[in-house]
């Protein structure tokens, strides 16, 4: 079977990668890319664990199939800092200890930022919904809420807007 | 948040106590941080196994040609590529494994016991030859009848798992093979007495599914062994001693050549003390001459890993009016899975540890069925039987109209107690536990419509055992602490925390690391709520070390005797009144003159850490019935902790919401499903549903400090406690929700629908 050959823009940077048809954009991004922040946890959508931002809207990068990235943006975990400043969600997941393997922890925080470019101040019962496709065995989401909700108030605060995207 | 009880600290602390910013933090949010999968080696190649479909069956005849002459296929291996280990006891902790049986569910040899039993496995140069290679091996089973159910293994005209099990711990001998590996007993009193003396008597038959650890990362690694024998190891575990040392008895090597490098952890709870991939991936390595990297899916994770065991629980209780309990009774049938082992025996002796009962009875039995063999779940086997237990006692408060947590406490186990496991308890937290939860205005907070309100305590040992650490200074006056112990939910954090305090150094001056076997001193694995416990005792001494070495350099340096040097924060301060005029020395200007007096500072200490403080929890759990759907939903829930001194207490917090959580999914919709032939009908996050973060609600922690006089600072386990009364505790809600007692779990929509109809 002859391999694709696929132009994207991963995290404001073209990207260009070869792809067998049945590949999932997952398997191009950690191992054409190398960009193993996006995790594997179920392949099958279920986990959350390998969210990505396509073309501003949150998916599981495993029902993606490589090929459809052709042409279009891509956010990752990788792309969430910017330069050597962390953004505000991933400072107030180390300030909560919103964490405990971490394995999660890439899928969930870029799942909370595609949240917040929609809607920049959720309520408990929102956040906990939109989050709501992204497992966490460690930490019963407590601290993970609450570090969405305060990332959430300082950027309102501080006029970040989420919604801009590299 | 949570709220630490006002007690007077045993000492005052600078780091210890605080919450930081983990040192490993940056590297988990920005995705940088390297687990088992995330690993590649060049020339590397991809295993695959081959797996039973069968629940039970004998393996006739393995034909890999086919496989073998796919282009691209580098090695094919079955159990004639293993050696065939003669059944030998190996102490891991907290549970004994049987070498022979590690080898067996790495890789079956004449039959497969479960469906996913490993066959055969393959290395390709893609994943997805392997898999089609896979396939192309042809195994001829003879398809034997297989039982699954606990109670229904242990019949005696039950299908045999293994020809030669004997169960032992029968007063006689028996005659005949049973799928019963062990009976297991505790007993204290005079039963009988006990129960005559009751004026109330409660008895039940509890029954939970299997539940798995549910980890989100999968079982992975990368594995190479050169021809002169040399093995290098990457991967996931809980312990990467443990991993050497199962890999070199499965394969037959020597530990010294192998070195295994833990990569980060995407989770464990207990499911990765344990090997399934690793020596397998060094086997294919040994036919293949190239590294090979071994990644299970999600569907290989639920039917050839962990789960912990289905068991059914029989609790018999006996109590006079006033509440005191005369007499206990407790049986425990606990699935072991394809090989012994289950966690009965801990299941035995956590069922009554909370109770100060004269007369008891328990007896355990650990069963052999065609399911995966279980692997250690957080607190493996208490939150079962205290499921079973706190269910029991719940349901004698209602009959003897008392307060659940005025009947605990007035049969409370304290300080001077001896508990049904042995030995008498010292220094422990329990009583305060149940006053903070009583305490607490959740007991008191009105309930809605269709609301119930669950209280419900559990116990669990914690371990302290064997660890290697080492700190070395730079210098630059900063320190970096080494040790062997995998970091799942922040350990890095307190073992620095701890060689901090010790040194007097900020927090951000230690940088900790986990090593290699080759690296540092052997430890065994995270697990038992050990680590902050026995290897920070470990850090704490090693640092300990330090100090005194600073303290005799500073009085080199200053000619003065050491008894005229104090160490205080991060300093050497003179005390010699002679030299009153001498500045004190910081642990950066003693660096800087290290070569002069004695060369770079350090310190290793290796230990078997004793006196591990155990655990204990109460919770108060509200639940929400919706009667037209029997949909079960926690809306508030509380959970008091005895957690001896919180190091770090946000991550102390953390591992009770978290224990909580899935003793809640555990409660309500986490199970095994098997079909009539034994196959697993719900091997995936859909089916198999663990607590989304919209099922439930914040989860409010109750620190108690009462300190371990064993621990530098106090600290005991904090990990396992937590699971151990959710079940009970969602449970007694629910029963008390729609009034009707619930004894299976989960506590699924149907099951409540079934028991609110029949009312």
């Amino acid at each position: 079977m002859s391999k694709r050959h696929v132009n994207a823009i991963v995290n404001g940077d073209p990207a260009e990668f070869l792809t067998e048809p049945g590949r999932t954009l997952l398997d191009a991004l950690r191992d054409d890319l190398g960009l193993t922040g996006s995790k594997e946890g179920c392949g099958s959508g279920d986990c959350g664990a390998c969210s990505v931002i396509l073309d501003g809207r949150l998916v599981c990068s495993c029902l993606v199939l490589a090929a459809e990235a052709e042409g279009r943006r891509i956010e990752t975990i990788e792309g969430m800092a910017e330069g050597g400043a962390l953004h505000p969600l991933q400072q107030k997941f180390l300030d909560h200890a919103a964490l405990q393997c971490g394995y999660c922890t890439p899928g969930l925080l870029v799942a909370a930022k595609a949240l917040l470019a929609v809607n920049p101040d959720p309520t408990e019962s929102e956040t906990r919904y939109w989050l709501a496709g992204n497992l966490c065995r460690c930490t019963g989401y407590d601290k993970v809420i609450r570090a969405v909700m305060d990332a959430a108030a300082d950027m309102r605060q501080a006029g970040v807007s989420s919604a801009r995207v590299s | 948040m949570s709220e630490v009880l006002d007690r007077p600290p045993a000492a005052e602390f600078t780091v210890v106590g605080t919450r930081p910013v983990r040192p490993d933090g940056v590297d988990k949010v920005t995705g940088k941080a390297a687990y088992g999968a995330d690993f590649a080696m060049p020339g590397m190649v991809h295993g695959k196994i081959k797996r039973s479909p069968h629940a039970h069956a004998r393996i006739l005849a393995i034909d890999t040609r086919k496989a073998q002459a796919l282009a691209g296929v580098k090695a094919v291996v079955t159990a004639a590529d293993f050696p065939d280990l003669a059944s030998e006891e190996y102490e891991a902790g907290e549970s004994a494994a049987n070498l022979r049986d590690i080898s067996l569910n790495c890789m079956a040899r004449a039959k497969a016991l479960y469906e996913g039993h490993a066959v055969a496995a393959v290395a390709a140069v893609s994943p997805e030859i392997a898999q089609e290679a896979v396939d192309l091996i042809e195994v001829k089973y003879e398809v034997l009848p297989h039982v699954i159910d606990v109670e229904a293994a242990m019949a005696p005209d039950a299908p045999l798992l293994h020809a030669h099990m004997f169960t032992k711990g029968l007063e006689q001998p028996p005659e005949k093979p049973s799928n019963i590996a062990r009976r297991n007993g505790l007993s204290r009193g005079d039963l009988a007495a006990g129960f005559a003396a009751a004026d109330t008597i409660i008895e039940r038959r509890y029954v939970t599914p299997a539940a798995h650890q549910g980890y989100i990362e999968p079982h992975a690694c990368v594995a190479v062994m050169a021809p002169d024998g040399q093995c290098q190891v990457w991967s996931s575990s809980q312990g990467q001693f443990m991993v050497r040392t199962y890999c070199a008895k499965v394969l037959g090597l020597t530990s010294s050549d192998i070195r295994v490098t833990p990569a980060e952890i995407g989770g464990g709870f207990g499911g990765k003390t344990t090997v399934y991939l690793e020596p397998v991936a060094l086997a294919l390595s040994r036919k293949s001459g190239a590294p090979v990297k071994m990644v299970m899916s999600r569907d290989e994770v639920f039917r050839a890993t962990g789960p912990t065991s289905a068991a059914v629980v029989e609790v018999k209780l006996g109590a006079k009016s006033d509440g005191t309990i005369t007499a206990a009774e407790v049986v425990l049938k606990y699935q072991a899975g394809a090989f012994e082992g289950s966690p009965v025996g801990a299941g035995s002796m956590t069922a009554l540890a909370c109770y100060d009962i004269e007369n008891f009875q328990i007896t355990g039995y650990d069963v052999v069925t065609n399911t995966p063999k279980t692997a250690a779940y957080r607190a493996p086997g208490a939150p079962i039987s205290a499921f079973a237990v706190e269910s029991a006692v719940d349901e004698l408060a209602l009959a003897l109209d008392i307060d659940p947590i005025a009947l605990r406490l007035k049969n409370a186990v304290r300080d001077g107690v001896k508990a049904a496991y042995g030995p008498t308890y010292r220094n422990i937290g329990y009583v305060e536990t149940l006053e903070a939860i009583a305490d607490h205005p959740h007991y008191r907070a009105p309930l809605g419509p269709n609301q119930g309100r669950g209280v419900a305590v559990g116990f669990w040992f914690n371990v302290g055992g064997e660890s290697t650490a080492a700190v070395h200074v730079g210098e630059d006056g900063t320190a970096v602490v080494v040790t062997g112990n995998p970091d799942i939910g922040g350990s890095r954090a307190s073992m620095a925390m701890m060689a901090a305090e010790t040194l007097g150094l900020p927090i951000e001056k230690v940088r900790p690391i986990v090593a290699d076997t080759a690296a540092i001193g052997f430890s065994m694995l995270t697990g038992g709520s050990r680590t902050t416990f026995a290897t920070g005792m470990a850090v704490t001494q090693a640092a300990q070390k330090i100090v005194a070495d600073l303290k005799r350099r500073a009085a080199q340096l200053w000619s003065v005797g050491e008894d005229r040097v104090e160490w205080r924060d991060g300093r050497a301060i003179c005390l010699d009144p002679a030299k009153a005029d001498v500045a004190p020395l910081t642990l950066a200007a003693i660096a800087a003159q290290s070569a002069r007096t004695g060369g770079p500072i350090g310190a290793q200490v290796s230990l078997t850490a004793q006196g591990a403080g155990p655990g204990f929890a109460a919770h108060i759990c509200d639940v929400e019935v919706d009667p037209e759907t029997g949909f079960a939903s926690v809306v508030r829930y509380t959970a008091a902790q005895d957690v001896g001194k919180a190091i770090h207490p946000a991550y102390v917090e953390g591992q009770i919401q978290g224990g909580v959580a899935q003793g809640i999914g555990w409660a309500l919709n986490e199970e095994y499903i098997f079909d009539a032939d034994g196959r697993m009908e719900n091997p995936g996050f859909l089916d198999y549903r663990m607590p989304v973060a919209s099922d439930l609600p914040m989860i409010e922690p109750i620190l108690i400090e009462v300190a371990n006089p064993r621990h530098p600072f106090g600290a005991k386990g904090v990990g396992e406690a937590p699971i151990v009364p959710p079940l009970a505790a969602v449970a007694n809600a629910v029963s008390r929700a729609i009034g009707v007692r619930m004894a299976t779990l989960p506590l699924s929509p149907p099951r409540l629908r079934a028991a609110i109809d029949a009312k």
